[in-house]
């Protein structure tokens, strides 16, 4: 068991770089729906003895959202906006992967230094969890269209579900419900702003919304 | 308690009634006002009982808050500053229905309603809250509807202006206010008031306490939000911010003074010094106004002067261990503050017709509006008498009250000790001189003589709306006046409440007080029994014959025209001129040149020297060093990401390294 929970955090880890790494924004929404199918697996191994009913089922609609609705909602968007590609990012993809191994390794000594409730179920739970979050934050700094913005919300959830599968190993059947229903309405609402911030400015850079701000330059 | 609790929730159903009908015509006028006078009639009742010795109620309620529980309680201290609070804002919702009419179709009626409603919703609970949380909670809603209230016309820039002075002043007072309550609750772990323990740092307690409740209030120098707000504001908004309003700042002043125990006697030293600054300062600047509104507000910093002196003389004869001082000090600041509600709110009512009519506060522009204003004239004549303090009108008997306990304590300490009585009789005394020097000048240049602009000679009585709140207001102060001693008398439990004297002594304590003032009030009545018997007499000896009226003797000239009038500088030059070190007035003169001088002028304007020589200078300083900041806001939403995600990447890293 405790193999299959290490190899799925592992994967979760490399799905990071890859969102890091890759300038094709299909690439990205692929990788954020693979790491949300690969939660809900981790959900399920992650569950000591015979895992109940709600215990699987939870994590299958999880996956589910996560893995094929989300990313569909996220294409159409994409589709809409006319945008292919993450262009000019406000730092390079090499220096986004080394910044990653940076967060990887402070990921790792914070899961060493972390007092936590109980024990995971794996010492790379909490690293990788810390790592998806970190990846997600990058990627809302650093990039600049509002689809790669979305990506990384998506991300910082994701990091923050793994989190509490770390934490907590049954979640409050509540809790997890809230946090898919907040995803699944923010990227709704994302979808429908990018929709419509594609329309009014004929792009979805968000660097270029500065000029609303009331700055006076 | 109950029906307070419905009268809390009457304010909340009019704010958002006011707010539902908005498009329905006069439907969120009417929601508003029936909010405030449902509410108002319910509240008043068990605040009059409480006053008047029942025993006090409190309901005590669970609350996810932190630190915070639904407790709240009624005893004499709250039920006595709940009275003013329910009755102004009443009569201010009745006027303010007329008034804000002429706004219509220019400007939203809803809001204001709304704002207003939650203004006198938060200012209940305030009085009523025995928990910080709450207590700061309710506190700071009401700055902020007010703030609303105060910025209603703010398509004016001074409008603006006053409101931003008016945000940052109370935000300043309210941090003081949160390390008041935080160190008040740390010993016991509880925010609730009946759990304070304040054995340790007592001092410093007071000092917080002063600061941030003397802001609210209007102690000199923190006064400088009030001259500003009070003329922006609608003139409804502006009777209840002075008249009740500013009062909560006195009354957590008191509950604190209260919380913390024995007094010490440098509390007391510091309230006379607060009070005889506020006062003399406060009138002064009143008398170098221009402004109608403006020189009421500066009556209000006089007022609250009048109130610290009390409470000072009452702290300090506590602290000496003599009661009938502590009871008559205590008793003449609190009934102070019952009766600058009544006239304040009086005067602002007045002011109010006076601006709806004229469309003008500068005094230098009216004139001559008694015949064309006689109501509204009346009623402000009698608002004037009562502020400078003369008999028998309510005034008079607060001041009395602090003036008997000052000479009390003057005549039995010795020594030093005698230095802030003596202080606060003199001070007293120079106050209400300037007072009725201010308000003759008020009442003469606005209402006498001949109209001074087109403004003026335009001006026409209001509607009955607009004239019975103050009439009413003025009945009780002529009430008030006429039953002194009784008013006096049935203040025991409160006092004793609030000094923590035994109710005997409190009582044998106001006696005295009360004896004087039957006898004046005795005494004043008869006297203006005969003057009305007189003047009945002489109406019924003229009615037979002819009666001319002629100019005075005018000295030869063959024209006397409206431009030889006394202005407002003018009539306050002589004093404005002795006092010119306190003042700073700014004076432009254009003097008489020649044999033949054509072309001369006078012009003075009294800006406030707190604001102007403290206030501004620092506020620009810090502003200046805070633009430092400014490369810090670049308005990129990834920008602000980092920030955040930076600062908890290393309070992570801090906490676990």
């Amino acid at each position: 068991m405790n193999q299959l929970v290490n190899a799925i955090l592992v994967f979760l880890v490399l799905t990071g770089f890859l969102l890091l790494a890759s300038s094709r924004l299909v690439a990205c929404i692929r990788a954020v729906a693979i790491q949300g199918i690969l939660l809900g697996l981790l959900a399920i191994a992650a569950q000591d003895g015979h895992p109940s009913v709600v215990g699987v089922l939870l994590p299958l609609t999880s996956a589910a959202v996560k893995g094929f609705i989300l990313p569909w909602l996220i294409v159409r968007a994409m589709r809409d906006a006319d945008t292919v590609r993450e262009i000019e990012p406000v730092i390079g993809y090499n220096l986004s992967v080394i910044i990653g191994a940076v967060a990887l390794g402070v990921s790792l000594w914070l899961g060493q230094r972390l007092p936590l409730p109980n024990q995971p179920t794996s010492f790379l739970l909490v690293p990788a969890a810390f790592f998806t979050c970190l990846v997600g934050l990058v990627l809302l700094i650093t990039r600049r269209k509002a689809i790669t913005q979305v990506l990384g919300y998506l991300t910082l959830e994701n990091g923050v579900y793994a989190f509490g599968a770390a934490v907590a190993l049954e979640m409050p059947i509540l809790v997890e419900l809230g946090i898919l229903l907040d995803v699944f309405v923010g990227v709704f609402v994302m979808g429908i702003a990018i929709f419509h911030i594609s329309r009014q400015f004929d792009h979805i850079d968000t660097g270029r919304l500065v000029t609303l701000s009331d700055r006076v330059p | 308690m109950s029906t307070l609790l419905i009268a809390v929730l009457s304010f909340g159903a009019g704010a958002i009634g006011a707010l539902v009908f908005a498009n329905r015509g006069r439907g969120s006028t009417i929601c508003g006002v029936g909010g405030i006078l449902i509410g108002c009639l319910c509240g008043i009742v068990p605040a009059v009982r409480v006053v008047l010795g029942e025993p006090s109620q409190s309901i005590r309620m669970a609350w996810d808050v932190p630190y915070g529980s639904l407790f709240l309680e009624l005893d004499p201290l709250s039920g006595f500053f709940l009275i003013p609070v329910f009755v102004l804002c009443a009569l201010a919702a009745i006027y303010g229905a007329d008034y804000l009419e002429a706004y219509r179709g220019r400007k939203a009626l809803a809001t204001p309603w709304f704002f207003f409603n939650l203004l006198v919703a938060s200012m209940v609970v305030v009085i009523l809250a025995r928990n910080g949380v709450l207590f700061l909670m309710a506190w700071e809603m009401m700055a902020l509807s007010s703030f609303f209230l105060v910025t209603y016309e703010d398509e004016k820039e001074s409008t603006r202006q006053a409101g931003w002075i008016y945000l940052v002043a109370s935000h300043i007072g309210t941090a003081f206010l949160l390390v008041l309550f935080i160190l008040l609750g740390r010993a016991s772990g509880s925010l609730d008031f009946d759990r304070f323990s304040a054995s340790s740092g007592a001092g410093l307690l007071f000092v917080l306490a002063l600061v941030g409740f003397g802001t609210k209030a209007g102690f000199i120098p923190l006064h400088v939000w009030l001259p500003e707000a009070h003329p922006a504001a609608p003139s409804h908004v502006s009777a209840v911010m002075s008249a009740v309003m500013i009062k909560t700042g006195i009354y957590g002043l008191v509950r604190v003074m209260m919380l913390l125990g024995a007094p010490q006697a440098w509390w007391g030293w510091v309230l006379c010094g607060i009070g005889l600054s506020s006062g003399v300062i406060g009138v002064l600047l009143a008398l170098a106004q221009h402004d109608l509104k403006r020189l009421l507000a500066y009556h209000s910093v006089e007022n609250i002067g009048i109130i610290a002196l009390g409470l000072g003389v009452g702290t300090l004869g506590l602290r000496a261990g003599l009661p009938a001082v502590a009871a008559m000090g205590f008793a003449g600041a609190l009934l102070h503050v019952l009766n600058h509600a009544l006239f304040k709110g009086l005067l602002f009512l007045a002011a109010g017709n006076v601006v709806h009519s004229a469309h003008t506060r500068e005094i230098d522009h009216l004139g001559g509006l008694l015949r064309r204003m006689p109501r509204t004239g009346a009623i402000f004549l009698i608002g004037a008498a009562a502020i400078s303090g003369l008999p028998p009108l309510n005034g008079f008997i607060s001041e009395f009250l602090i003036y008997l306990a000052s000479f009390k304590g003057a005549l039995t300490l010795d020594g030093v000790n005698s230095v802030p009585m003596l202080a606060t009789i003199g001070g007293l005394a120079l106050i209400g001189g300037l007072a009725a020097a201010c308000f003759t000048k008020a009442f003469g240049i606005v209402f006498l003589g001949q109209p001074r602009s087109e403004h003026a000679e335009q001006a026409h009585e209001v509607g009955l709306a607009m004239v019975i709140p103050g009439v009413v207001l003025a009945a009780a102060c002529i009430l008030i006046g006429l039953l002194g001693a009784s008013v006096v008398y049935s203040m025991t439990p409160l006092i004793s409440e609030v000094t923590g004297l035994s109710a005997t002594i409190v009582r044998t304590s106001l006696s005295t007080a009360a004896h004087s003032i039957a006898l004046v009030s005795i005494t004043s009545g008869a006297l203006v029994g005969i003057a009305t018997l007189l003047a009945i007499g002489r109406a019924i000896a003229l009615s037979k014959r002819s009666v001319s009226t002629n100019v005075t003797w005018d000295c030869g000239y063959a024209e006397p025209s409206r431009r030889m009038q006394y202005t407002a500088s003018s009539f306050a030059q002589p004093l404005t001129d002795t006092f010119d070190l306190l003042l700073q007035t700014h004076r432009v003169v254009i003097a008489p040149r020649g044999l033949f001088p054509k072309e001369a002028s006078l012009a003075t304007e009294t800006p406030d020297p707190y604001q102007e020589y403290i206030f501004r200078p620092l506020f620009r300083a810090i502003g200046r060093d805070l633009l430092l900041l400014r490369p810090l806001q670049q308005g990129q939403v990834q920008l602000y990401i980092l920030y955040i995600a930076v600062t908890l990447l290393l309070l992570l890293l801090w906490q676990l390294a």
